[in-house]
C-alpha cells in the first residue's frame, strides 16, 4: 500500500468509511467541514447516510439515534459546535450505545477564531455535559496516527458501548502529509442484541437514559464506574520518546506533543537527558508511565496549546515529587520549537522545587512578552 | 328483547374518569360507589346493562383501553329469564 | 343465541403492554396511545416500528407500547428519529411529542426534519401547557389563557402569540402529510385513527414526512374535569386551532382515499 498525501480531515473521514461507517451525520464548521464535505460525496457513492443536520444539536441526536441501531456511526465538529453536542453526548453515554466523535479544536472561548487549539482538553476529558461520564478520548499526531486511531476509534466504542472522541486540532485537521489507509473492512448492518431494530419473533427493546429510580441510576453509575475501571487498566496509550534515562520530561499531546519532540530532539543533541511523553489516550490518561517517571525525574515541561488544562493533570499525578514547568500558546497560537527550547533551557536550569506547579510563572512571562498592552 | 351486548371494564386500567358514562348514548354506565379498585378508583361498571347496544363508543373515547365490547347475549342472561 | 354468536367488538389492542399509564384519569395522551397501538397492529407492523419518546408526560410511553422504543432528549425527537430511519430505511419510524417538546424546546429539530422530507412521523400533542412540569405556559397557550406561569393569562405584548404547528410545517415543500385532528368526542377519535393510519401508511410507501397534531386535554392542569375538560376543549381550542388537513401532496392523497 502506498503512501499518499492526504489531509488530517479527509483522512479521518475516509478511514472510518473504511471502518466501516454506516452512518454519518454533522454540520459545517471551519476547522473541520472538509470532513463533512468529503462524506457528503462518499457515503451516498457507497449507499451509506450521510446527513447534513440543521445544527450540531441535530447532528448528535441523529448520532444518538443511530447509536441505538447498535451500527457504526459518527459525527465531527469543532469546539463551538462540539459544546452544543455535550447535551447529546451525555445522554448517548447515559444509554450506554456507542459513537465516535471527532472534534477538530479551534482557538476559543466563544466564537473564538478558527486557528489551531487545544483549548477544550478539559471540556472533552473531564467532562462537558451534565451527570457524571467518562469518554474515551484519543489525540493523534500525526495524519497516519488519526487514520490509525479512527479504526480504533469505532473498534473501542463497540466494545465498550461508550463515546469516543478523536480529539485533534485545526492544524492536524488541515495538514496534508503522507500517509497508508486502512483496507476496506465490511460493513456490518447486523445490530447487536441490546440495539432496537425491530423484527418479527422477538421481545420488544426499549433503550432510554433515564433513571426515576434514584437506587436504580445509583446502580447503573456503579456498573458505569466498573466499566471505567476497566477501561483505565486496558485502553491506555502513550508514545514515550528517550524516556529511559530521561533526567528531564516533556508532556505534550497531539500537534503540541509533534513540536515538543523537535525541541526534545535538539536538547538531547546539547547533551541534555531529555524525554517526551506523548499521551495518545488522554481518557484514560497514562497516570502509571507518568507517576513512575515522577520517581526519576528532575523536573518536568508541559506545553500545551492552551492555559495549562492537561498542566493540571500532570501536577496531580507528580505530587510534588518534581517541579512542572509549563509552556502554552492560547487564542489559537501554535508555538515554535525554539519557544520549547527555550523552556527547556529555563526548566534545565531552574532552582525551583518539587512544589512548583509552572502556571504562575508561565502567565507572568506571557504578559511581559506577549501580553503587552492587553 | 335481551341487550345487544355488553362491555367489560379493566379494573386495572379504569381511572374513573367518567368519559365513558358521559359519551354512552344508552346511559349504561356509571361509577360503582360500592368499591374501590385496587388503584383507589370507583371504577365505571354497567348501571343498566340492559341498555346496551353494543355500540362500543365507550372503548374508543376510554383513554386507558379499559373496555371490552361484546356483541352478543350476555352470558348468564337466559338464566335470569326476561320471558 | 348461543355463545358463539358473541362478537367481540372492541378489545385492548396487543401493541399495548398490561401497565397501568401514569397519566392523570380522562387525559387523551392514553386515547393517542391506544389509536397508534390500533392501527400497527392492523398493519401488521408492530415488530417493524420504533417509537421515539420526548421529555413531557409522554417521557415513559414506552413503557405502554409493546414495540421497541428510545427515548430522546427534550425536543430531539424529530433529529433521534431521523438517525434511526436513515439507518433502518425499512422499520417505521415516529416520535410521539408535546408541544413543550416539539414547539418549543424542539421546534428547530422539527422543522428542519419536515424541511428534509424525512421518512419519519410525527404525533404531536396540544394541550396548550406543559403537563408534566405542572402547567406551565407553552407554545400553544391560548391568549388570554391562565396557567402556572401566566397566572394571569397569556398577554400576547408581553408573551407572544400561540404557534398553529400544523398550518406552520404545512407552508415546507418537504413535508406530505400534515394535518389536525382532536380526541374530544368518538367521531373525532375516530378521524384521528384514520389519519394516524394515513401517516403511516405514507411512510411505509416512502411518501415523505408526515405529522398528526392532536388537539389534546389536560384535566389535572386546567383544574377540570375530563367531560369538562373536553367541553373546554370544544369551546376554546377548536376556534383557534381547527381541525383539518393542512397539507397533502398528490401521492399522500392517493394513500388517504385508500385509507378511507
Amino acid at each position: 500500500m502506498a503512501k499518499e498525501m492526504i489531509k488530517g480531515n479527509v483522512a479521518v473521514a475516509e478511514a472510518a468509511v473504511r471502518a466501516g461507517l454506516v452512518s454519518y451525520f454533522g454540520y459545517p464548521i471551519t476547522p473541520q467541514t472538509e470532513l463533512l464535505e468529503y462524506l457528503s460525496a462518499r457515503m451516498p457513492e457507497l449507499g451509506r447516510a450521510f446527513v447534513q443536520a440543521e445544527s450540531e444539536l441535530g447532528a448528535i441526536n441523529m448520532v444518538y439515534g443511530a447509536a441505538c441501531t447498535g451500527l457504526r456511526t459518527m459525527s465531527s465538529s469543532s469546539s463551538p459546535g462540539v459544546s452544543l453536542m455535550c447535551e447529546g453526548i451525555s445522554y448517548i453515554y447515559g444509554t450506554e450505545v456507542p459513537a465516535v466523535l471527532v472534534d477538530v479544536m479551534r482557538g476559543g472561548p466563544g466564537l473564538g477564531n478558527i486557528s489551531p487549539s487545544q483549548a477544550d482538553y478539559t471540556q472533552v476529558v473531564h467532562g462537558g455535559g451534565h451527570g457524571e461520564y467518562h469518554l474515551i478520548v484519543l489525540a493523534p499526531a500525526s495524519v497516519q496516527e488519526a487514520i490509525d486511531l479512527t479504526g480504533e476509534a469505532f473498534y473501542l466504542a463497540e466494545k465498550y458501548r461508550t463515546v469516543v472522541v478523536i480529539l485533534m486540532d485545526g492544524f492536524l485537521g488541515q495538514m496534508m502529509e503522507p500517509a497508508v489507509l486502512p483496507p476496506f473492512k465490511p460493513v456490518n448492518m447486523e445490530s447487536p442484541d441490546y440495539a432496537v431494530a425491530p423484527k418479527e419473533g422477538r421481545e420488544k427493546r426499549f433503550l432510554t437514559s433515564i433513571n426515576i429510580d434514584a437506587p436504580t441510576q445509583e446502580r447503573l453509575n456503579i456498573r458505569q464506574m466498573s466499566k471505567w475501571e476497566e477501561i483505565t487498566r486496558n485502553e491506555v496509550r502513550y508514545q514515550g520518546y528517550y524516556l529511559d534515562d530521561a533526567e528531564y520530561v516533556v508532556v505534550g499531546f497531539g500537534t503540541c506533543g509533534r513540536i515538543a519532540l523537535t525541541a526534545v530532539r535538539e536538547a538531547r543533541e546539547k547533551g541534555i537527558k531529555i524525554g517526551l511523553l506523548r499521551p495518545v489516550s488522554l481518557s484514560p490518561y497514562p497516570t502509571e508511565v507518568l507517576d513512575k517517571l515522577a520517581e526519576q525525574a528532575k523536573g518536568f515541561l508541559v506545553v500545551e496549546m492552551n492555559n495549562g488544562q492537561m498542566l493540571d493533570d500532570v501536577v496531580s499525578i507528580v505530587a510534588r515529587r518534581a517541579p512542572v514547568h509549563f509552556y502554552g500558546r492560547m487564542g489559537g497560537m501554535v508555538p515554535y520549537p525554539d519557544e520549547i527550547s527555550q523552556a527547556i533551557d529555563e526548566m534545565v536550569n531552574s532552582d525551583a522545587g518539587p512544589e512548583l506547579d509552572g502556571r504562575a510563572k508561565w502567565l507572568e512571562l506571557m504578559r511581559e512578552t506577549i501580553g503587552q498592552g492587553a | 328483547m335481551p341487550p345487544k351486548g355488553w362491555v367489560e371494564i379493566n379494573d386495572l386500567y379504569c381511572k374513573a374518569c367518567e368519559t365513558c358514562i358521559a359519551d354512552c348514548p344508552q346511559k349504561v354506565l356509571a361509577l360503582d360507589m360500592s368499591r374501590l379498585s385496587i388503584k383507589g378508583y370507583h371504577p365505571a361498571y354497567m348501571a343498566h346493562p340492559e341498555k346496551c347496544i353494543a355500540c362500543g363508543i365507550c372503548a374508543t373515547v376510554c383513554p386507558d383501553a379499559a373496555i371490552t365490547v361484546y356483541r352478543g347475549t350476555p352470558p348468564g342472561f337466559e338464566e335470569k329469564g326476561t320471558e | 343465541m348461543t355463545d358463539t354468536d358473541v362478537k367481540v367488538v372492541y378489545q385492548r389492542p396487543i401493541g399495548l403492554t398490561d401497565v397501568t399509564t401514569h397519566y392523570c384519569p380522562g387525559c387523551t395522551h392514553g386515547v393517542a396511545h391506544r389509536l397508534i397501538a390500533e392501527v400497527l397492529e392492523e398493519m401488521g407492523e408492530l415488530r417493524n416500528t420504533i417509537g421515539v419518546a420526548p421529555v413531557g408526560c409522554a417521557v415513559f410511553a414506552y413503557n405502554y407500547f409493546d414495540f421497541d422504543f428510545v427515548e430522546a432528549a427534550h425536543g430531539r425527537a424529530p433529529a433521534m428519529a431521523t438517525g434511526i430511519k436513515r439507518t433502518l430505511p425499512d422499520r417505521l419510524v415516529f416520535t410521539y411529542q408535546g408541544d413543550g417538546d416539539l414547539a418549543s424546546m424542539g421546534m428547530g429539530e422539527t422543522v428542519a426534519a419536515a424541511a428534509r422530507g424525512e421518512q419519519i412521523t410525527i404525533f404531536f400533542i396540544n394541550n396548550t401547557n406543559y403537563g408534566m412540569t405542572g402547567g406551565q405556559m407553552a407554545p400553544t397557550t391560548l391568549p388570554g389563557q391562565k396557567t402556572s406561569s401566566s397566572p394571569l393569562g397569556r398577554d400576547v405584548e408581553t408573551q407572544g402569540y400561540p404557534i398553529r404547528t400544523a398550518e406552520m410545517l404545512a407552508t415546507l415543500d418537504g413535508a406530505s402529510y400534515v394535518v389536525r385532528r382532536s380526541l374530544h368526542d368518538a367521531r373525532s377519535i375516530r378521524n384521528a385513527k384514520r389519519a394516524i393510519r394515513t401517516a403511516f401508511e405514507i411512510q411505509k410507501a416512502g411518501l415523505g414526512f408526515s405529522m398528526v397534531e392532536f388537539l389534546s386535554i389536560c384535566p389535572t392542569n386546567w383544574g377540570l374535569n375530563a367531560p369538562k375538560s373536553r367541553e373546554w376543549l370544544k369551546d376554546h381550542m377548536l376556534p383557534y386551532y381547527p381541525v383539518g388537513d393542512f397539507k397533502v401532496s398528490e401521492e399522500a392523497e392517493r394513500v388517504m382515499k385508500e385509507v378511507r
